[in-house]
């Protein structure tokens, strides 16, 4: 492997440092490379766009990214830390998890038996916070997605798209340094959705998380710093906002 | 956030139905050790409300509750005139079954030494004690004979002159006390014919005799009534009773008795055991492995909803791994619903059985010990039954929230 910068050009450490990802599922005759040596740096308070289509990979670099789904090789550093070498764990990952991720996936992926309000306060409440403190923030973040008002009904209770800013309430809720979501806008409208990313650029912005958004909502892409498009399990990056990059 | 009590507020309905069954399984887990209870003390009650120092019983039998014992009438006196006997009762003892009311009725039928023992030991809820020596009786309430109703038992009608409570024999059956001359009418009561042929049959053996031949005065004594025949012994006792004099020893007394050939002794708690090994032992071992049967299957029940509420919590299991969830919330949750379920199904149990043990035919007694024994399993099994849904939650892969 080649030298490789650990920092980004403001000398803060990257928020994520993705290098050399390999997925391969399967062996021999059944074998399948999922993901090609991908490689990805996402600056503290840059908001990247993953795009692609189906298959190309996308969902197995975001979860890899996430700790979910270790890489077979490749090297994932979160925020300076190593977290990930090939498939062995440099530290807890389900810890590391908590505190530094935040998820948002395609479908809201509530849990069914809490509240729209409990869904967003377990996030902070396994983070060690207070009953009291965790329910205000899930109020006032639920409030700022404008579902302040659904805070105690069940999920099945919720449309789709009010489960979906829910999820992005309880991603957001222990401000992560990182922040994954895989079409977080599928399930709402074109003003929602564009609300929802620009809400991911400011907290990207304010908080110097840094930001991997798989989507295919091409109305939207201005709102992002950087460009990725996989295919083929090979990483590209395509382009670099100007405008909004050089904060 | 208690997640366990979320996720049953979400389940109610069948959380509640699966606690409620669990419940009726266990009470009946528990009825079972009540109805032991009940056997056990049943068969030990008449030796422990008689209270006799010693029994002394037909040689090498183990009693009168526990076997045919046949002892003379005047062993009492010889028992009488030991050295630390306070007193000697004669006791029978045997059980009958007649027709009343269109209703078959189940008598224990207990002799009382008059005028020595006129039934003052017996707890009365009504009536009073004996008061002659012919046709009263004293019954259990379980019997279902009123004060002053009167029975016919052999020949005679006898009237219910008191009433007690709780005196039942080692099967069960309420006990009616009599005088042991009453007693023993109703055990050797004989129809007419009966008698009559008895009478025929002693004729003709002694005209068959050479002694008959000889002597014919001698066949027209052999057919009078058995009463009027000095060689003819009185009917037989079922054992004695002994109250020892203040002081005395019971070893030496039970030294002294056993030392004749016709007869064994046993003290109060020798007779009590031999009672409880003897006929209890089997009753106890029936129901013990049956109540290990009830119990296994109420452990893989519970162990089988467990799992069943785990698989419909996958998703969310797997999600809260996704978002770091450590191991202990996951388990926190599955053990707390085993323990949820177990305790409640626990509770139901005992309130439910509180209200239905009491209408069943035999006693079911529920004492501390077997309650708490019955509560250490139940926190058991609903541990060990709670595992296989853990096993299976540990098994759960972060990646299923996103399928």
């Amino acid at each position: 492997m080649t030298s490789h910068d650990t920092t980004s050009r403001d000398d803060k450490p990257f928020a994520i440092d993705a290098v050399g990802l390999t997925k391969i599922y399967g062996s021999g005759n059944t074998e399948v490379v999922a993901m090609r040596d991908a490689s990805m740096q996402v600056e503290q308070g840059e908001v990247v766009a993953l795009l692609g289509p189906s298959g190309s990979g996308k969902s197995t670099f975001l979860t890899a990214v996430g700790l979910i789904n270790p890489p077979t090789s490749g090297r994932i550093t979160i925020k300076d830390q190593l977290v990930l070498d090939g498939e062995t764990a440099q530290t807890n990952l389900r810890a590391f998890r908590r505190h530094h991720i935040g998820f948002i996936f395609q479908k809201s992926n509530l849990i069914p038996f809490l509240s729209a309000a409990e869904n967003v306060q377990i996030a902070m409440q396994l983070n060690g916070q207070s009953l009291g403190f965790a329910r205000r923030r899930a109020i006032e973040l639920m409030d700022y997605l404008g579902v302040a008002d659904r805070a105690d009904g069940l999920p099945s209770m919720l449309s789709g798209g009010q489960q979906q800013r829910v999820a992005v309430a309880r991603a957001l809720a222990n401000r992560p340094s990182v922040i994954l979501a895989d079409e977080p806008t599928a399930a709402l409208d074109g003003h929602r959705g564009r609300q929802v990313m620009e809400l991911f650029a400011k907290v990207a912005h304010e908080q110097g998380a840094g930001v991997i958004v798989v989507t295919h909502d091409h109305r939207a892409l201005d709102v992002f710093d950087t460009i990725y498009e996989m295919e083929d399990g090979l990483m590209h990056k395509q382009q670099h906002n100007v405008q909004q990059g050089a904060h | 956030m208690n997640l366990a009590a979320k996720d049953i507020r979400h389940n109610l309905g069948r959380f509640a139905l699966t606690t409620f069954g669990i419940g009726m399984l266990l009470m009946v887990v528990m009825g079972m050790g009540g109805i032991f209870r009940g056997i056990e003390e049943d068969a030990t009650l008449l030796v422990t409300r008689v209270d006799s120092d010693l029994w002394i019983v037909q040689r090498d039998t183990k009693g009168p509750f526990a076997e045919v014992s046949r002892v003379p009438p005047n062993l009492v006196y010889r028992v009488s005139a030991v050295p630390g006997v306070q007193s000697a009762r004669e006791f029978v003892y045997h059980t009958i079954q007649r027709e009343r009311n269109g209703n078959l009725i189940r008598i224990a039928v207990m002799g009382l030494s008059w005028p020595t023992d006129k039934g003052e030991w017996v707890p009365l809820i009504s009536g009073r004690i004996l008061k002659q020596n012919h046709f009263e009786m004293i019954v259990d309430e379980s019997l279902g004979i009123a004060l002053g109703e009167t029975i016919k038992l052999g020949k005679e009608t006898y009237t219910a002159v008191g009433v007690t409570k709780g005196m039942l024999s080692l099967n069960g059956d309420g006990l009616a006390l009599f005088t042991i001359a009453d007693a023993q009418a109703i055990q050797f009561d004989q129809p007419g014919e009966g008698v009559r042929l008895e009478r025929a049959s002693r004729e003709a053996r002694g005209e068959r005799s050479e002694l008959g031949l000889r002597q014919p005065s001698l066949i027209e004594q052999a057919v009078k009534p058995s009463i009027e025949l000095p060689a003819i012994a009185r009917p037989q006792l079922s054992a004695v009773m002994v109250t020892l004099a203040p002081g005395s020893h019971q070893d030496r007394v039970s030294e002294i008795i056993s030392g004749w050939g016709d007869v064994s002794v046993y003290t109060q708690e020798g007779q009590k055991e031999l009672l409880i090994k003897g006929l209890v032992e089997k009753v106890r071992r029936q129901i013990g492995l049956f109540r290990i049967l009830l119990t296994v299957i109420a452990a893989i029940i519970m162990a089988l909803i467990l799992y069943t509420l785990t698989l419909d919590k996958i998703h969310s299991i797997a999600l809260l791994k996704l978002i770091g969830a450590p191991n202990t919330v996951i388990l926190g949750m599955i053990l707390q619903q085993a323990l949820l379920l177990g305790s409640l199904g626990y509770g139901i149990a005992y309130l439910v059985g509180q209200k239905v043990f009491p209408l069943f035919p035999r006693r079911v007694i529920l004492n501390d010990a077997d309650l708490l024994q019955l509560a250490g399993v139940v926190l058991a099994i609903s541990v060990l039954s709670s595992l296989l849904g853990i096993w299976k939650a540990m098994k759960v892969s972060p990646n299923e929230a996103l399928a």
